[in-house]
């Protein structure tokens, strides 16, 4: 088991990058504490794939340090890491047993065979896999394949992190939930490192303690889900993770205040500077229909269950809200109010006053 | 260990080149420096065997008769197999895996065995000495091959392919030629590709069927070797002159060829 | 694979039943007609029942062309299926070399059968071929038209040299079609490059080696023009394989009757390892 960190990384696929778009991770500082459970999201392309590589040992980066617990492995062989990993795809040793499967990892390292009895018993039952044992593996359905890739994993006990890409691609909706809440149990029970990765926010937040949210080759927030929700850091973290995403829209300012609508907005964080783009975000929790307010239309009411999604013609932008179940909705002309708590200016994307990372 | 790997595929190409360089060396030696002497490159260049074949007609003739043979055996054998391997891969049908078995063993059937009758069987329906007798008597290998590649191409078509078009209201010739055709373009290709080249390279049957007017450029080959004494550069020349095809559609189907050895189920 | 039952695909079926049917059941017939007659001439025949056959396997003449026959079989498959699965390990997985590796090794597969022979020839003279002639000067006695032993190494080499490319070909196209996440679980694993052959590489090959192995074994066992070409089946009949006493036999002494009931015990064995071949392969694709 081991801290990881990440220092001053930067990775291009290209010899000699000229562009900023050449460079497929950008600038990376992060610290992952011994034993916690992260998630890395970002849509596909962000670079996220590319870090994975890089702490799994199959890159090496252009520019910056991998260490694992001090030590330095930024040259090292994915073997020398002592990592584990599960893929997007399910990798089984199709001609061997499940249990061969297990033992794989520890008769590979010589492992003495009852010990690698005794370690793969344990792990089978970790993962449910004991009834199975004895069958051959490429029988198994895909969500007893990945087990048995995470198992190969659990079974070692010199094992520094664990990572995922994406290891629930490939299973049945129904199962997604279950492996989900057995990966949890088994973070909890064994208190490994686990790096996993994902576009699916869902899935990065019921897993992670700590979500790094990627876009573009940049970590653009790295903070608990619940962080994400209520304090993003970018319009884009706002978007990306909520459903539906954060509403963002232009605004102007004048003394360091947001108008928009013709009107002051009360926001949460005042800005002293002003760039080229600046914007009003707020997510549609945090929005209510006032007696006075922004005016809008409404444009559509959707059921999502417990409340409705109100889709809003605001000033020419889309606007959202979540009403709940009972309130009225108004039919055609509205006025909206944002909670001045929950409500930020954000300045060419980035949340205005502050900065991650400075 | 890895560092080295190369050197073995290097190795075994140019184990594989030797007798060709030799056979292509020779094509430019006069018979008398063949076998006066033992020389590497050719001392004196020349370029009289290439000229005598193609000026002689019983030389060029040999490689017309040969392609036009084998290109009447490329067509039938993947216009024959195109609805059969689309039967194979899509249907049940009473007896259809013991007519696929059956299909197999004629791709195994040897030539020697078949020579005989089928002098007999060409020449009683007056079509010994013909193009289409030897393109013919060539399917008895070259389709089985093609419906083997064939469905193996098809069957990694997935069959909603099929119902969409039928959806969309596409009748079942125009979804077979405008759609699936198309798609399995590359089996085709592939299919096509082998069917030449055992068509190109068998020569029992081949000669066995013919006597003058269809007479293969091996045949001719082998004629030569044994009544103009030991013209070894003309042979060596013929010989050279028959790989070029092969090296040509080598290169067409080069990402394929594998598959398609594997019969299509890689 | 739930493919629906639907008789009418017969008609599809159709061209080609008859175009192999005519090319494949009247000649049949007319070899199973041969081996039960008896001929003197003139195009007269008489019933002669079963004696060919019985003749045929009391006959040491047969008995040392089938021996020859697996020999023969059994040595190249020992060659070629090891140096295959080597080469084809050993190849590039990727960029420009892929494609010249793919197209040169391809080459001997597209050469007609006669002219590999031919080529053969020329290189192994022991006076003014390549091969011949390198032997010679190193000091070995080489003279493929004389010796027996080098008659057996030319007749080898050439199979060697014209049939291993397709067992790389094969295997090669197997071995790409393992995803790299394999090899990076066996890396992570700790798996040693043994390891890592024995349990992922082989597994992954063992459909297309099969397809190797019997291709292989049925193709040497028709395998006819070239040692015709390279030795005419000699010294002696020292290299007489079963296809070239068939063909002396049918062709040559005229003997229709013995040939005829040859043809048929060696359609016999092709048949029956086709059958292998058809099994292995089906179980394979249910897999």
């Amino acid at each position: 088991m081991a801290k990881i960190t990440l220092s001053d990384l930067r990775h291009s696929y290209f010899t000699k990058p000229k562009t900023p778009d050449d460079w497929a991770l950008k600038q990376l500082d992060i610290e992952w504490e011994d034993g916690g459970a992260y998630a890395l999201l970002g849509p596909s392309g962000c670079g996220k794939s590319t870090l994975l590589n890089i702490i799994s040992g199959l890159l090496v980066p252009s520019h910056g340090r991998v260490l694992f617990n001090e030590l330095d492995v930024t040259h090292a062989s994915t073997a020398d890491r002592k990592i584990a990993q599960v893929f997007q795809f399910p990798v089984v040793y199709d001609s061997m047993t499940v249990f061969d499967n297990l033992a794989f990892p520890l008769r590979n390292r010589g492992v003495a065979e009852d010990e690698v009895t005794k370690r793969v018993h344990e792990v089978a039952e970790m993962t449910d896999l004991t009834a199975m044992l004895k069958n051959r593996a490429s029988g198994l359905t895909a969500d007893g394949k990945q087990k048995i890739s995470l198992g190969r994993g659990l079974v070692r006990t010199d094992v520094n992190a664990i990572l995922f890409d994406e290891p629930l691609t490939v299973i049945d909706p129904h199962l997604k939930f279950l492996l989900r809440a057995k990966l949890k149990e088994l973070h909890q029970r064994v208190n490994n490192t686990m790096i996993y990765v994902t576009h699916d926010q869902t899935e990065a937040l019921t897993f992670a303690d700590q979500v790094v949210v990627m876009n573009v080759g940049e970590v653009v927030q790295i903070g608990t889900p619940v962080e994400l929700f209520e304090e993003p850091q970018h319009t884009f973290v706002g978007h990306f993770i909520g459903s539906p995403g954060m509403n963002v829209v232009p605004c102007t300012i004048e003394s360091g205040s947001a108008i928009f609508g013709g009107r002051k907005i009360k926001t949460a964080n005042k800005v002293t500077a002003t760039t080229v783009k600046t914007e009003l975000g707020v997510r549609p929790e945090f929005v209510s229909f006032a007696k006075t307010g922004v005016a809008a239309r409404v444009v559509k009411v959707a059921d999502a269950g417990r409340f409705n999604i109100v889709e809003t013609n605001c000033q020419g932008h889309r606007v959202y809200l979540l009403s709940a179940k009972g309130e009225p909705i108004p039919s055609g002309a509205a006025k909206l109010a944002f909670d001045p708590e929950n409500t930020r200016i954000y300045l060419d994307g980035w949340l205005g006053g502050r900065r991650v990372g400075s | 260990m890895k560092r080295y790997a190369w050197l073995i595929p290097t190795i075994y190409i140019i184990f594989l080149m030797l007798p060709i360089y030799w056979l292509v060396t020779m094509s430019f030696k006069t018979t008398n420096e063949i076998l006066g002497s033992f020389t590497l490159f050719p001392q004196r260049f020349t370029l009289d065997n290439y000229r005598t074949i193609f000026t002689d007609p019983t030389w060029y003739w040999g490689y017309i008769n040969s392609i036009i043979y084998v290109s009447l055996n490329t067509v039938i054998s993947v216009a024959a197999a195109l609805p059969a391997a689309y039967a194979f891969s899509r249907y049940r049908f009473l007896g259809d895996k013991h007519l696929f078995f059956w299909l197999l063993t004629n791709r195994m059937a040897p030539a020697a065995v078949f020579a005989l009758p089928f002098f007999q069987l060409y020449s009683a329906i007056e079509l010994f000495d013909t193009h289409i007798a030897v393109a013919l008597a060539h399917t008895l290998f070259n389709i089985p091959l093609a419906v083997w590649i064939l469905e193996g191409f098809m069957s990694g078509v997935p069959r909603q392919l099929d119902e969409t078009a039928y959806v969309d209201g596409y009748s079942f010739p125009a979804f077979f030629t405008k759609i699936f055709i198309p798609t399995i373009g590359a089996g085709i290709g592939v299919a096509a590709f082998f069917c030449f080249m055992f068509s190109w390279v068998e020569l029992l049957l081949a000669k066995t069927l013919t006597a003058v007017y269809a007479k293969p450029i091996a045949a001719t080959m082998t004629k030569t070797a044994s009544t103009s004494g030991y013209e070894l550069g003309l042979l060596a020349a013929a010989g050279t002159l028959t790989i070029i095809p092969g090296a040509i559609v080598i290169w067409f189907v080069r990402n394929y060829i594998a598959k398609g050895f594997a019969l299509g189920r890689v | 694979m739930n493919k629906p039952v639907n008789q009418k695909a017969w008609f599809f079926v159709l061209p080609v039943l008859l175009l192999v049917a005519f090319n494949a059941i009247v000649p049949l017939m007319t070899v199973v007609n041969y081996s039960v007659q008896e001929t003197f001439g003139n195009n007269e025949f008489f019933w002669s029942g079963v004696i060919w056959f019985e003749e045929l396997m009391r006959n040491p003449r047969f008995h040392d062309s089938l021996g020859r026959q697996f020999t023969f079989t059994l040595t190249i498959l020992a060659i070629e299926i090891p140096l295959g699965v080597i080469i084809a390990l050993a190849m590039p997985r990727k960029g420009i070399w892929v494609s010249v590796c793919l197209v040169l090794m391809a080459l001997p597969l597209l050469i007609p059968w006669n002219v590999v022979g031919a080529m053969w020839n020329i290189f192994a003279l022991p006076e003014i071929g390549l091969l011949g002639k390198t032997l010679n000067t190193l000091g070995f006695d080489y003279n493929y038209t004389r010796q027996t032993g080098a008659a057996w190494f030319t007749l080898i080499t050439m199979d060697v040299w014209h049939w291993t490319s397709l067992v790389v070909l094969l295997s090669y196209a197997g071995l790409v079609s393992i995803p790299d996440a394999y090899y990076q679980a066996a890396r992570i694993d700790g798996a040693s490059p043994w390891a890592i052959f024995r349990y992922i590489q082989l597994p992954k090959m063992k459909r297309v080696l099969t397809i190797a192995i019997l291709l292989r074994f049925m193709d040497s066992f028709n395998i006819y023009t070239e040692p015709l070409v390279l030795t005419g089946g000699g010294p002696g009949n020292s290299t007489t394989l079963l296809s070239i006493d068939l063909a002396k036999k049918a062709l040559g002494e005229f003997d229709l009757g013995p040939a005829a009931a040859m043809s048929l015990i060696y359609f016999l064995v092709i048949l029956l390892t086709s059958w292998i071949f058809y099994t292995l392969m089906m179980r394979n694709e249910e897999q």
